[in-house]
């Protein structure tokens, strides 16, 4: 799967999802984790908080923030398993797996937006 | 696979070596490397390992988020009362501690990836190497003016 010629593409798919992941998404997590649920920001109403995420413009944005960060994951964590616990014979189970969170994350986010 | 008439050429030899005639006793050349066996937690042994390990780490905070964010969205999609449910759940003392931890991770990878990115940048302007400050400093802008603005965002929504 992975070799000199395919690498690029998914060290590119890692970088891309770095910057997404750096830039955005610590303020979505501490709002919506913890900010809203400690009390300290007031919880949106749903019908404004849908009339938001309805638009066509934060659909596309929601869709790359969940899905190139997921690519981002799936690289790093690899090489996480494989430097942290060298288990070197499951290399292709590891890709597999986590390419497969990736892809199965976008289609996810893909159908959630589509539907929303 | 091996033919019958290898086989029983085989069976010849290793009698042959078994009586100690025609075959002297030859050890096959088989180069073997040094590498010594490394301990799965060889990353204990120094604080920049560990550092090293906990910013690979940080990927997992990462899909942790995504997995939130599609949550909310999948609540978006169900009405009112599931979007409330999830607020509810996301309020447990659990799962608090866990986007603690989480959300300290997310700025462990944000900071680690702005410092990295000029050592995996090199831009030369007027045969200098630009300094690391330029390069990382517009991020940690462009990260705070991001937040400042989705702050603002969630803020005005009712």
């Amino acid at each position: 799967m992975v070799n000199r010629e395919t690498e690029p593409i998914f060290w590119t798919l890692f970088s891309a999802g770095g910057v997404i992941a750096a830039l955005f998404l610590p303020v979505q997590l501490f709002i919506f984790a913890l900010a809203i649920p400690l009390g300290w920001m007031h919880l949106p109403s749903y019908d404004s908080l849908y009339a938001l995420a309805h638009s066509p413009i934060t659909r596309i944005y929601l869709f790359v923030l969940c899905s190139l960060p997921l690519f981002h994951f799936a690289h790093r964590f690899r090489y996480t398993l494989y430097d942290g616990l060298q288990i070197k014979h499951l290399n292709e189970v590891v890709f597999a797996g986590c390419y497969g969170i990736a892809i199965l994350g976008t289609l996810a986010a893909g159908y959630l937006l589509w539907r929303l | 696979m091996s033919s019958p008439g290898q086989a029983s050429s085989r069976a010849k030899i290793s009698s042959a070596r078994s009586h100690g005639e025609a075959f002297p006793a030859y050890t096959e050349f088989h180069p073997r490397w040094y590498r010594p066996r490394v301990s799965t937690y060889w990353w204990l042994g120094k604080w920049a390992y560990v550092k090293f390990i906990l910013r690979e780490l940080s990927s997992v905070a990462v899909a942790w988020t995504v997995a939130i964010m599609l949550l909310q969205i999948r609540a978006l999609t169900g009405g009112p009362e599931a979007y409330l449910r999830l607020e509810h759940r996301l309020s447990s003392p659990w799962m608090i501690a866990l986007n603690l931890v989480a959300f300290a991770f997310l700025l462990l990878h944000s900071i680690t990836w702005f410092n990295l990115a000029p050592k995996a940048m090199v831009v030369r302007i007027g045969g200098k190497r630009l300094p690391a400050v330029l390069i990382s400093g517009p991020q940690y802008l462009a990260w705070i003016a991001i937040s400042a603005i989705v702050f603002a965002i969630i803020i005005s929504r009712g």
